[in-house]
C-alpha cells in the first residue's frame, strides 16, 4: 500500500500523512460508535432501553454528546498546575494513538511493519501511564492523586504478564513483526496460535498452554486499559472518578477517546497474536475470502468481537479490590505465564 | 534544501538539549520530570535516526516507562515537595566558568583530532536477532552478571519491604 501511494505521488512525507489519515478516521468513528455500543449493550444486559432519543434508536447520540463537549468552556481549577494539567490529556491520547502504527489491518495495510512491531507497541503504550500520573498530580485533588497512584501500581504490574503472555507467540513465529506473525498463522482457523499454531504435533502439545496464554494476555490488557473488573483507577464509588475528576469538555473527551482507542488497539493485538489477525478462518477452502480488501473486514471484526467481550465483562463483573488486583497479577497470572513460557520455550527449542 | 534526516536530526537535537536545560534550570520538580520525559524521548528519536531501532525502543521502555515513572511516583508521594526551595542559583561563577570552558575545549580538541571510524550506513538490517546472538555468544558473561545483579536487587527490595 505504502509503496503504491509513494509511486503515485513520488513523495514520501505525503504518503506518511495519507496512510495516517484513514487510521485516525477509523479510530474516531470507532470511538464514537463504541461509546454508543457500550451504552446500548449495557442497557440490553440490564434490561433497559438505552439512548433512544437522538436519531433512529439513538444512533446519533454520541455525535451530539461530542458536539456538546466541544462547546464547553475550558475550565481548570485555580490550584491546578495549568501547563501540566493541559499537557496530560495530550500525552494520554498520543500514546494511545501511536500504538496504531503497528496494528495490521490487512496484508496490504499496516502503518509501519517494523521488525520490532510488538516491542514497539508495548513500549509506546507504557507512555500513557505518564499522562495519567501527571493528570492526577496536576489536578491538585486528593482523589485524583489516589487515582494516579493506583494507575501506576496497576499498569506497571500488569505490563509483566502482558509481555510474558505475548512472548510464546514470538518464540513460535520467530519474529516480532506483526505481519510475519500473521503470515505464520495462514491456512484456516486451526492454524491460529490460540490452537497451538501450524503443525499437527504442536497443536496437540501446545493447545492448552497457548489457550491459557491467550486468556491471560486478554485479562492483563484489560487491566492495562483500566477496564472493569480492573478499573480501580477511576473507581467511582471509592475515588469519584480518579484522575478524570477535574477535567471537563474536550479535555475529558480526550481521555475518553484514548480509552476507547486503546480498547481497540489491545483487542487488535490479542487478535493478531492469537486469532490470526486479518487471516480468514476458512483458510484456503474459500480463497476469495483471503482477498486483501476482505482482510480489512476480518481484522476489524475480530477486533470488534474482542471489544464486545470487554464491554460484556465490564457490565457483568464487579470491580476488584486493590489488594485482590495485585494478588491476581503477582500470585496467579505471572507464575502461570512463566510456566507457559517455559513449556512453550522447551517445545520451540526441541 | 538539506536532507530530511538532517532537518529531523536538528529538530530532535533541539528538543533533547532544550528540555535538558529546563530539567536543570526550573525550580519546580514536576516540571523537571516532565521536561526529562521530552528530553528522553528526543534521545530515543536520535537513536532511531542512527538506525538503532532496538536501542530507541529500549530507551522508551526502560527510561520513560520505568525510571521516569518511578521518579514521578516518588515526587507524587512526597508531600509538599513543590513548596520546597530548590537552589538553582549559581554560587561560584568563576570556578564554574573555568571548569566548563576547560571541559568544552578538551571535548572540541578530542572531536577534531580523533580519527573517527566511518562506516557506510547499513540499510534496514534486522538489529534484534543480531543483538540476541551477540548477547548469548560473545557477551554471555556480562549478560549473566547483569541478570544476577537484577535478581539480587529484586530479592533485596522484597527483604526491605517485608518489615520483619
Amino acid at each position: 500500500m505504502d509503496n503504491f501511494i509513494t509511486s503515485l505521488l513520488g513523495e514520501n512525507i505525503l504518503t506518511f500523512v495519507l496512510v495516517t489519515v484513514p487510521v485516525i478516521a477509523f479510530v474516531a468513528v470507532f470511538a464514537l460508535y463504541a461509546v454508543l455500543g457500550e451504552r446500548k449493550i449495557s442497557a440490553w444486559m440490564q434490561n433497559r432501553v438505552g439512548p433512544n432519543r437522538v436519531g433512529k434508536g439513538g444512533v446519533l447520540q454520541t455525535i451530539i454528546d461530542g458536539l456538546k463537549l466541544i462547546q464547553k468552556e475550558f475550565v481548570s481549577p485555580i490550584r491546578a498546575d495549568k501547563y501540566i494539567f493541559n499537557l496530560a490529556p495530550i500525552i494520554v491520547f498520543t500514546a494511545a494513538f501511536m500504538g496504531f502504527a503497528v496494528i495490521p489491518f490487512s496484508s496490504i495495510f499496516i502503518g509501519a511493519d517494523l521488525n520490532l512491531g510488538l516491542f514497539y507497541f508495548f513500549a509506546i503504550t507504557s507512555l500513557g501511564v505518564i499522562g495519567l500520573m501527571i493528570a492526577g498530580w496536576s489536578s491538585n485533588n486528593k482523589y485524583s492523586l489516589y487515582g494516579a497512584v493506583r494507575s501506576v501500581s496497576q499498569i506497571v504490574s500488569y505490563e509483566i504478564p502482558t509481555a510474558l503472555a505475548a512472548i510464546p507467540v514470538v518464540m513460535l513465529a520467530g519474529s516480532l513483526s506483526m505481519q510475519t506473525i500473521i503470515h505464520e498463522q495462514a491456512g484456516g482457523i486451526l492454524n491460529w496460535y490460540i490452537f497451538g499454531g501450524p503443525g499437527a504435533i504442536s497443536k496437540l502439545i501446545l493447545f492448552p498452554f497457548m489457550l491459557t496464554s491467550a486468556v491471560i494476555l486478554f485479562i492483563s490488557t484489560l487491566a492495562e486499559t483500566n477496564r472493569t473488573p480492573f478499573d480501580i483507577v477511576e473507581a467511582d464509588s471509592e475515588i469519584v472518578a480518579g484522575v478524570h475528576i477535574e477535567y471537563s469538555g474536550m479535555k475529558f473527551a480526550m481521555f475518553f477517546f484514548a480509552e476507547y482507542a486503546q480498547m481497540f488497539a489491545v483487542a487488535a493485538i490479542v487478535s493478531t497474536l492469537f486469532l490470526g489477525g486479518w487471516q480468514s478462518p476458512f483458510g484456503d477452502l474459500i480463497p476469495f475470502l483471503n482477498n486483501p480488501w476482505i482482510q480489512f473486514g476480518w481484522a476489524i471484526s475480530k477486533g470488534l468481537l474482542l471489544v464486545f467481550v470487554q464491554i460484556w465483562l465490564r457490565w457483568t463483573l464487579p470491580r476488584l479490590r486493590v489488594d485482590q488486583l495485585m494478588t491476581v497479577c503477582w500470585k496467579f497470572l505471572i507464575p502461570i505465564t512463566l510456566i507457559d513460557l517455559f513449556i512453550i520455550g522447551l517445545y520451540a527449542v526441541l | 534544501m538539506p536532507e530530511l534526516t538532517t532537518i529531523l536530526f536538528y529538530i530532535f537535537a533541539f528538543i533533547t538539549v532544550g528540555f535538558a536545560i529546563i530539567v536543570v534550570s526550573t525550580k519546580n520538580v514536576m516540571y523537571s520530570a516532565v521536561s526529562l520525559f521530552m528530553s528522553l524521548f528526543g534521545i530515543a528519536a536520535l537513536f532511531l535516526l542512527l538506525r538503532a531501532d532496538f536501542l530507541a525502543l529500549t530507551q522508551v521502555m526502560v527510561y520513560i516507562g520505568g525510571i521516569l515513572v518511578l521518579l514521578i511516583f516518588g515526587i507524587m508521594l512526597t508531600t509538599k515537595i513543590t513548596d520546597a526551595e530548590i537552589k538553582t542559583n549559581n554560587l561560584s561563577y568563576i570556578p564554574a566558568a573555568f571548569f566548563t570552558t576547560g571541559i568544552f575545549v578538551i571535548l572540541i580538541f578530542v572531536l577534531y583530532t580523533t580519527k573517527w571510524n566511518q562506516k557506510t550506513p547499513i540499510q534496514n538490517e534486522e538489529t534484534i536477532s543480531q543483538i540476541g546472538k551477540a548477547l548469548l555468544s560473545s557477551y554471555v558473561l556480562p549478560f549473566e552478571i547483569a541478570s544476577i545483579v537484577l535478581l539480587v536487587a529484586l530479592v533485596g527490595a522484597i527483604m526491605f519491604s517485608r518489615k520483619k
